[in-house]
């Protein structure tokens, strides 16, 4: 199976239409639907925001000419954006969401590394994963230290609540957060699609915890998710550091649109829901259009063959599973590893810069290490340390028949 | 909620862990096996939290009287103390529950036409009774702000919180995959809140030397007493006839 980006044949714009009750629909069962299904609205949600973002900065600097057809396609986007985001149910707290947006980044990094095939381009993502998940265990141990609510209930025990890299030695002077980016000419096609899926999903985690950070009213939550933020905005730095600056606007708006023709591409193979699976399989139809328009416009203007910026087919669509051993393993191998500018370096040649920013944020108290202080995620929350020991191995056993 | 199905039927429900044969024994080992980054308990949170209380400032203040010279005049004896502001913070929330109160029962009549009641449980016009009722509340409020010289559009510190703690009770009732029984256990929320709040406004008005007042009020915590059982009474029989397998599906 692959997908031939080139001569499939997508909806044409003009029937790329909604109704306002399209735009709402009746959302997933936070109780019921697997947490992948999740996941998959959650970085959807991201390619479309980042899809509209681009195009917006673009036509700020694109001939006039342009602009019509870029609005055009950012109307489309801007409304598969808000139906995707509305499939999320109301009943699911925007603590309970922000577990969602960490196993997103922890499973979708993850599978993005695995398979990257520029090596120092992979170790950059795994860098970047490792302080997801770290994020991952300080949000579980806030839902369950103020909220007494257990976050594997969200992630369904597809993803570890453990540390990573801790959060509060993820603080780097912004020179530290730059890497060296890929060549344009030489890079596989792959490395140009993770750089831009990453950079879009970061960027999204970073709005939506500057926008709901605010709204919790303990102290701790506040400073936590000022904290998390502040990463994330380093986060986006490290991903779109690794695009190449010489690539034209152009081609990375070609880039942009096979890497959501793509991803729409990986939902549709793997979403075991089918009102979601008719979703995806829309808007990939969308999508392909997109990528059509992109191509006719790229040779217009820059004269230019557009298989020579992106591939003409896509071999495996991404894999939406646990990714336990592979986080583990670069855990238990990575979990020390510094930056000195675009380097990976061991612990103690860590870049001076990083150290007195660092110094100077954590100053007043760490929330992330207040927060997860002998913490040790267990099911049902911590209060089922109360429970006798062996409570949680009686009833897997129950459930297993064992 | 008109196909065939029900909250408490049995069916897939992915939150729990020990239904997760291979995946949940390992996220609990990899749980186990971890270091915290950093010792201590929960105590470190909390003594977070409390440096913070310690240092926060009120989330606002009561407004004056509209007419201060006035309510000097008529009021004599409501001035003394703190006894004007908190007599109107605690009337500012009441009359926010209860404007709140009316919209919880438009979405619950609502949801009544949509599915269906049960043997003993509420009918519409109840429910339409009991949206009157918490609408004559919002205008005796109303009215005894205005008399008292206050400005009723005035969200009070109390009136604020209120709206707060309401946040869950609203979600619950607007969201169209809630059953009516779902509904109504938030409701049971709002009206335990309601009754507990005109009890309160009957003390303080007796405390403040506002006899005609207490009066009136008594008659609104009798209303709302009322609701409070009524509801109560409407879940427990849903309860008993969803237990005992004799309750309509559409219900």
């Amino acid at each position: 199976m692959s997908l031939d980006l080139f001569h499939e044949r997508g909806t044409p714009l003009r029937r790329q239409v909604f109704s306002w009750k399209e735009l709402a629909p009746e959302p997933i069962s936070k109780l019921d639907d697997d947490a992948f299904t999740r996941v998959r609205l959650i970085l959807m949600h991201g390619v479309e925001q980042d899809a509209c973002r681009f195009k917006h900065v673009l036509s700020r600097g694109i001939h006039p000419d342009l602009r019509l057809s870029l609005a055009a396609i950012r109307r489309v986007e801007h409304h598969q954006a808000t139906l995707i985001n509305w499939m999320q149910p109301a009943d699911q707290s925007l603590l309970e969401t922000t577990i969602g947006y960490e196993q997103t980044a922890i499973e979708v990094t993850a599978y993005v590394a695995r398979v990257e095939p520029d090596p120092y381009i992979a170790q950059v993502h795994r860098f970047g994963l490792l302080e997801d998940f770290d994020h991952l265990y300080r949000f579980a141990a806030l839902m369950d230290r103020v909220e007494g609510k257990d976050a594997n209930a969200i992630l369904q025990s597809y993803t570890d609540i453990s540390p990573g890299r801790a959060t509060a030695v993820e603080h780097r002077a912004p020179a530290d957060d730059l890497r060296r980016w890929y060549d344009r000419e030489r890079a596989a096609p792959l490395t140009k699609i993770h750089a831009a899926l990453l950079a879009g999903s970061e960027y999204q985690t970073r709005d939506f915890y500057l926008t709901v950070g605010p709204t919790f009213a303990d102290p701790v939550a506040r400073q936590l998710y000022a904290e998390i933020a502040s990463i994330e905005e380093q986060h986006v730095t490290q991903y779109q550091a690794i695009s190449d600056p010489d690539e034209t606007w152009l081609e990375k708006w070609l880039v942009h649109e096979a890497m959501e023709a793509y991803a729409y591409w990986s939902c549709v193979a793997y979403e075991r829901n089918p009102r979601v699976k008719a979703i995806w399989e829309r808007f990939l139809d969308y999508e392909l259009e997109h990528l059509r328009i992109a191509r006719e416009i790229f040779e217009q203007v820059e004269g230019r063959d557009p298989a020579s910026v992106i591939p003409t087919s896509l071999p495996d669509p991404l894999d939406f599973v646990s990714h336990r051993k592979f986080v583990r393993q670069v855990l238990a191998r990575e979990v020390d590893l510094r930056t000195s500018g675009a380097e990976f370096v061991p612990l103690s040649a860590e870049s001076k810069a990083s150290l007195v920013y660092r110094t100077h944020m954590n100053r007043d108290g760490s929330p992330s290490e207040a927060v997860a202080a002998g913490y040790r995620w267990a099911p049902g929350t911590e209060l089922t340390s109360l429970l006798i020991p062996a409570a949680s191995t009686q009833l897997f056993k129950r459930a297993s028949g064992a | 909620m008109k196909s065939p199905d029900r909250p408490t039927d049995l069916d897939i429900n992915r939150t729990g862990i020990f239904l997760s044969p291979l995946d949940g024994p390992a996220t609990v080992e990899a749980a186990r096996q971890s270091r915290p980054t950093s010792p201590g308990t929960e105590q470190e949170l909390a003594e977070l939290r409390r440096q913070f209380a310690e240092e926060a400032h009120p989330i606002g203040h009561m407004p004056p009287p509209l007419a201060v010279r006035a309510v000097l005049q008529e009021f004599k004896g409501l001035i003394h103390g703190h006894r004007y502001g908190v007599l109107l913070d605690k009337l500012g929330e009441r009359l926010a529950f209860e404007r709140t109160g009316v919209r919880l029962f438009d979405a619950l009549i609502v949801k009544l036409e949509a599915q269906d009641t049960w043997d003993g449980g509420p009918t519409l016009e109840t429910l339409v009774e009991f949206r009157g009722d918490e609408a004559n509340h919002f205008t005796l409020i109303h009215e005894v702000l205005v008399h008292l010289g206050a400005d009723p559009t005035v969200v009070t510190p109390s009136a604020d919180l209120v709206g707060v703690e309401s946040l869950g009770l609203l979600q619950t009732i607007a969201d169209p995959r809630t059953t009516l029984a779902q509904s109504l256990h938030a409701q049971m929320i709002a009206e335990l809140v309601d009754a507990a709040g005109w009890d309160q406004l009957c003390m303080l008005a007796g405390v403040v030397d506002q006899q005609p007042l207490a009066a009136r009020f008594r008659a609104a915590h009798a209303q709302e007493v009322h609701h409070r059982d009524t509801v109560i009474a409407w879940l427990n029989r849903h309860a008993e006839l969803a237990a005992l397998g004799e309750l309509k599906y559409s219900a």
